[in-house]
């Protein structure tokens, strides 16, 4: 499986995400520059985060009309997954493949911890080697990541199992229904403010993060891979 | 040249953390008639003349200045500026 | 249209003594003229008054920094550069320097925090190092008081606006609060990086015709005198000089980082710098200095972003994320490529010359032309000193020993002071894990950095015990070095050099200017024992606010390599049923410890000693354990002694523990007593440790449990676990939340 991890001006999660599936999963990746405009060749795609464009005006505002966009739309399209955490899953939100918005934390301090997620949903093509309600441990670090729709919108998440992760205990962004990730209608776009890159590792103190790759690695030789493949 | 201000509101039904903070220290500080605060964006515009400022600016302010699913955008267009 | 002709002449600043209000002293001014030949124009007067201010030039503290060791087998630079750095083997080095922001931080705090970092970390990256760690002391007053905690609450928040938008983890540092720093808090930031050997790069303008480069943000009026104003006590003022503060960029930054490094790698770079303190006139002097050459600069080319900029102006201006480089002639267009791709702007502005001088051109006009090695060489001002009364008395005084019949009660009390409370209000506001390599997040005794793709791991503290130092400069100094690398130890890391930010008050005051002797010597003389060399550093005097000075606070930023991180240890326990190790004797030391200072409200008497041979066998055998794998925690004991040491072990965990003692109460939990360690050591390896560490006296158990158990002979003391722990996470949040 070869893996594209998008870099934005501002991204500071690209190298984590480069070597959690490099050295964690043990897969081929790459770098992409924003200013590209092609993905052909990748099985999959990252969208990492950090600061795009230093999030002045709203967190991923600006790097939706990056040159590279364009592909990562047709990626979604064609089924391929894509996975936007924290700034990503912000930028994904923007650019409209996922619905809803972010607000500033309820207590609008940055907050940096490892949380316990609960997977609501473990038979989507991330989530396959995570049991249906188990609590997993995955850090968060953002200071936007309130997640906020409207309620018809929080209705048709619900009714078609669109939310992979919640929060599990303490919410502690104030996001709706303690929403931690969502994903699209099809299936292969997932957007989540924790970091499983930064759960990829025994030795920093949680390795959970891991199976979301190892799902994702399972989907590709799973299905007629050929497909993806030019 | 025509100057445009632009202002950004979080929508009605969208809590605004900041401005409840803010609302909350002006109570503290002894201004009990203060009942709600919002806080939004201002953001000032330089735009050459053309047929339809308006549109233009419509435009710009729905694909990236707001965030049309929490947000509102209202703007005033003012006479030429000169630079 | 031009201003400069407003500016006054060389005449009128002469007989005016305009130079005086610029920060220059009739004698310096005296010596202008004479290394010139001739009388300084507004310019260059501008030129000399900021690169010879205290901030820029260490006129005052030279004397003192000559008495630290600066070499060792490790150290591949010394100080003089942006940063210091040291060997780790495997043709990879050790970056890293702490500075201070205290006075901007005093006036701006969100902005003098943020761009503290951001400066510090320039000078890391100039060195051709990827910064990896950000460190952070801090200290401030009273947080009954509102100004306080607005200070407090946005300095943070600049930290971490700054440090997680650019992404490099804030992983560790200190959080004090002493009324002295109710005006003037401290904030020193320290940067680590890692480099390959053959990435060094240094700030120097060699290569005559080569070109020099300015990158980065373009430069506004932002800072102007901000070096001067740094070494200008700080009064009401004070608040009228608002635009002497910068603003920062963390994200044109973030781009500047990775468009340098890649610089780096680039053969045509000769030198780079960054413009911190007094901007492009220290950088560009300075490259010059070291290089033995000069530089013409024309500033018509340097990138502005306000119009009719003086060159007064230009040269002084303190804009943030900027950087001078010089590189081969012809090979312009390259590098404006490599910052192209980062959306940043390279323009050439200027040459290396033959000729010794910085030579500066203004709309055809040359506006300042001076030797490039006088800006460099302030006339160094030797200070007297006296031995202050307060300091004789202390010595005088007689043992103080508390009377303390509810010793559960104290304990709670010590561990709910601001100082000793946890401080997870501050670190969770910073991203600790980007980068992910973080081992050992904060709120161990030292944070834990993996070096990726090696097994080895940098262990980095940093450390200032300030009221030991108030009552003895000469033995806090000392215990200053040592608590650093005690830290260090307890991680499982080796000492490898330290990087020292000190903080003072008027050195004119010959009391405070025998603290900074003292306590510089002290310094020196653990640094020696240690082995553990002064590669960086930096220094922050007129740290006074109505003449009211602050306790002198030498932080020591320490880093300590682990060869393998399969032998990292923290201050929790581990296992039920490990022995638990009390290493070393209390003695009845409470001077200046956190007890006396929450019991008396103040300090006084003599501070602990420190046997700096003691020290340094038993970390030895401390480390040695620690690597041979026969423990499973380690805690130093310092502020709060044995009782908030045994807290922290049991804090975060689903352990207690059950200890005896035969020897006094109140000694035994709260003295501060040096070179003391608590261990937990699995019970089949007791032989092999007691074998190892000398001085180590079994005192009990870990058990699952709720409570510390603490058996004396004349009484026993029960602590609870988890009401004491939820008061100890709360002290901050819920001070912070205090109404106005």
């Amino acid at each position: 499986m070869k893996t594209a991890v998008i870099v934005f001006p501002g991204a500071n999660c690209d190298q984590d995400m480069y070597y959690a599936i490099k050295d964690g999963l043990g897969e081929d990746v790459e770098y992409v520059w924003h200013a590209e405009t092609s993905l052909d060749g990748f099985d999959a795609v990252m969208i990492p985060g950090g600061f795009s464009y230093g999030d002045y005006l709203r967190s991923g505002a600006i790097a939706r009309f990056a040159g590279i966009m364009p592909a990562v739309i047709k990626a979604a399209q064609e089924g391929k997954p894509v996975l936007g955490v924290c700034n990503g899953f912000q930028i994904l939100l923007e650019a409209g493949l996922l619905p809803g918005a972010m607000l500033k934390n309820s207590h609008l301090k940055f907050i940096c911890e490892t949380v316990r997620l609960k997977v609501e949903n473990n038979e989507t093509l991330f989530t396959s080697l995570y049991k249906k309600d188990e609590i997993i441990r995955i850090p968060i670090a953002h200071g936007e990541g309130n997640y906020y729709c409207d309620d018809a919108t929080l209705k048709t998440l619900k009714d078609n199992h669109r939310i992979v992760f919640t929060y599990h205990g303490e919410n502690p962004n104030g996001s709706r229904e303690a929403i931690a990730g969502i994903m699209n209608r099809a299936g292969n776009v997932l957007g989540m403010m924790p970091h499983p890159e930064r759960a990829a590792d025994a030795l920093l103190g949680s390795d959970d993060g891991l199976r979301l790759f190892q799902s994702i690695l399972n989907h590709w030789r799973e299905s007629a891979h050929a497909a993806y493949t030019s | 040249m025509k100057k445009v201000k632009v202002f950004i509101t979080l929508k009605e039904s969208v809590l605004d953390p900041q401005g409840q903070a803010v609302m909350q220290s002006l109570h503290n500080m002894d201004y009990p008639n203060v009942k709600d605060v919002r806080i939004g964006k201002y953001i000032e515009l330089e735009l050459e003349d053309t047929a339809d400022v308006a549109a233009e600016v419509d435009e710009i302010c729905d694909k990236l200045l707001a965030n049309t699913v929490i947000e509102n955008y209202r703007y005033e267009i003012e006479e030429e500026v000169h630079s | 249209m031009p201003l400069t002709h407003l500016e006054p002449s060389p005449e009128q600043i002469e007989q005016e003594k305009i130079y005086r209000t610029m920060g220059l002293t009739e004698s310096e001014y005296q010596e202008v003229v004479r290394l010139l030949g001739r009388k300084p124009n507004y310019t260059e007067t501008g030129l000399f008054s900021v690169m010879w201010s205290e901030h820029c030039s260490y006129k005052t503290s030279k004397p003192l920094l000559k008495l630290f060791p600066t070499k060792g087998k490790r150290v591949l630079q010394g100080p003089g550069e942006g940063a210091g750095i040291l060997d780790i083997g495997d043709d990879q080095a050790v970056v890293f320097k702490i500075e201070s922001h205290n006075h901007p931080s005093a006036i701006e705090p969100y902005q003098g925090a943020a761009t503290g970092v951001g400066g510090i970390i320039r000078d890391v990256f100039s060195m051709g190092a990827r910064p990896v760690a950000i460190l952070d002391s801090l200290r401030f007053g009273d947080l009954n008081n509102s100004r306080v905690r607005y200070l407090f609450e946005e300095v943070v928040s600049g930290i971490a606006g700054y440090g997680n938008c650019i992404g490099i983890p804030t992983v560790g540092g200190e959080l004090q609060f002493d009324d002295c720093y109710n005006g003037n808090p401290l904030v020193n930031a320290m940067c680590v990086g890692v480099m390959k050997h053959e990435d060094l790069q240094v700030g120097q303008a060699r290569g005559i015709g080569n070109t020099v480069m300015y990158v980065g943000a373009s430069t506004g009026r932002d800072g102007i005198n901000g070096a001067t104003f740094a070494s200008e006590e700080i009064s009401a003022k004070s608040d009228e000089k608002r635009s002497a503060v910068q603003v920062g960029d963390p994200f044109m930054e973030k781009l500047l980082v990775e468009a340098c490094l890649e610089l780096t790698k680039h053969e045509a770079l000769v030198g780079i710098q960054d413009m911190g303190a007094a901007g492009l006139v220290s950088s560009a002097s300075e490259m010059a200095a070291k290089a033995g050459v000069g530089i013409h600069m024309n500033l018509d080319l340097i990138p502005q972003r306000e119009t009719n900029m003086t060159p007064y102006e230009m040269m002084l201006s303190e804009s943030q994320e900027r950087m001078l480089i010089v590189i081969k002639k012809g090979s312009e267009e390259e590098i404006k490529a490599i910052f192209a791709r980062w959306g940043l702007h390279a323009v050439a502005v200027g040459e290396v010359i033959e000729e010794e001088v910085l030579r500066l051109e203004h709309k055809g006009k040359i506006v300042a032309e001076v030797p490039s090695d006088a800006l460099a060489s302030a006339p160094v001002r030797h200070m007297p000193s006296r031995v202050p009364a307060e300091y004789t008395a202390n010595q005088a005084a007689p043992v103080w020993k508390p009377e303390i019949t509810d010793l559960a009660g104290t304990v709670h009390q010590l561990l709910t002071q601001p100082t000793l409370a946890s401080k997870e209000w501050v670190t969770r506001q910073y991203d600790y894990m980007v980068q992910t390599n973080t081992v050992v997040a904060p709120g161990s005794d030292a944070a834990v950095i993996r070096v990726r793709g090696t097994k080895k791991g940098l262990a980095m503290t940093t450390d200032c015990n300030a009221k030991y130092i108030d009552l003895d400069p000469l033995e806090g100094g000392k215990i200053a070095v040592a608590e650093a690398a005690r830290n260090i130890v307890c991680s499982g890391g080796e000492p490898l050099g330290i990087t020292d930010c000190l903080n003072y008050g008027t050195p004119e005051n010959p009391e405070v200017f025998w603290e900074m002797e003292q306590s510089v010597r002290g310094m020196a003389e653990a640094c020696r024992v240690f082995e553990t060399p002064v590669i960086s550093g930096n220094v922050s005097l007129y740290n006074e606010t109505n003449h009211q000075a602050i306790d002198p606070t030498p932080v020591v930023g320490m880093v300590g390599l682990i060869d393998d991180l399969g032998r990292l240890t923290t201050a929790s326990f581990k296992h039920e049923g490990d022995a638990i190790y009390v290493v070393g004797e209390a003695a009845p030391e409470f001077g200046g410890s956190a007890l006396q200072i929450m019991l008396d409200g103040k300090a006084s008497g003599k501070p602990p000693v420190i046997d700096l041979q003691l020290e340094k066998k038993r970390q030895d055998e401390v480390l040695s354990a620690i690597r041979k794998g026969y423990v499973s925690s380690v805690h130093d004991l310092s502020e709060g002694g044995l009782a908030a040491a045994a807290a922290d072990a049991v804090f975060g965990t689903e352990f207690g523990a059950d200890l005896h003692f035969e020897t006094d109460p109140v000694t035994e939990l709260f003295s501060e007593t040096q070179s003391r360690y608590l261990v937990s050591v699995p019970e089949a390896l007791r032989k092999e440790f007691e074998a190892t560490v000398a001085g180590a006296v079994l005192a009990g158990s870990v058990t699952r449990s709720e409570n510390i158990e603490m058996h004396f002979v004349t009484e026993s003391v029960s602590l609870r676990r988890p009401e004491l722990e939820k008061d100890w996470r709360g002290v901050l949040s819920c001070a912070m939340s205090a109404k106005n």
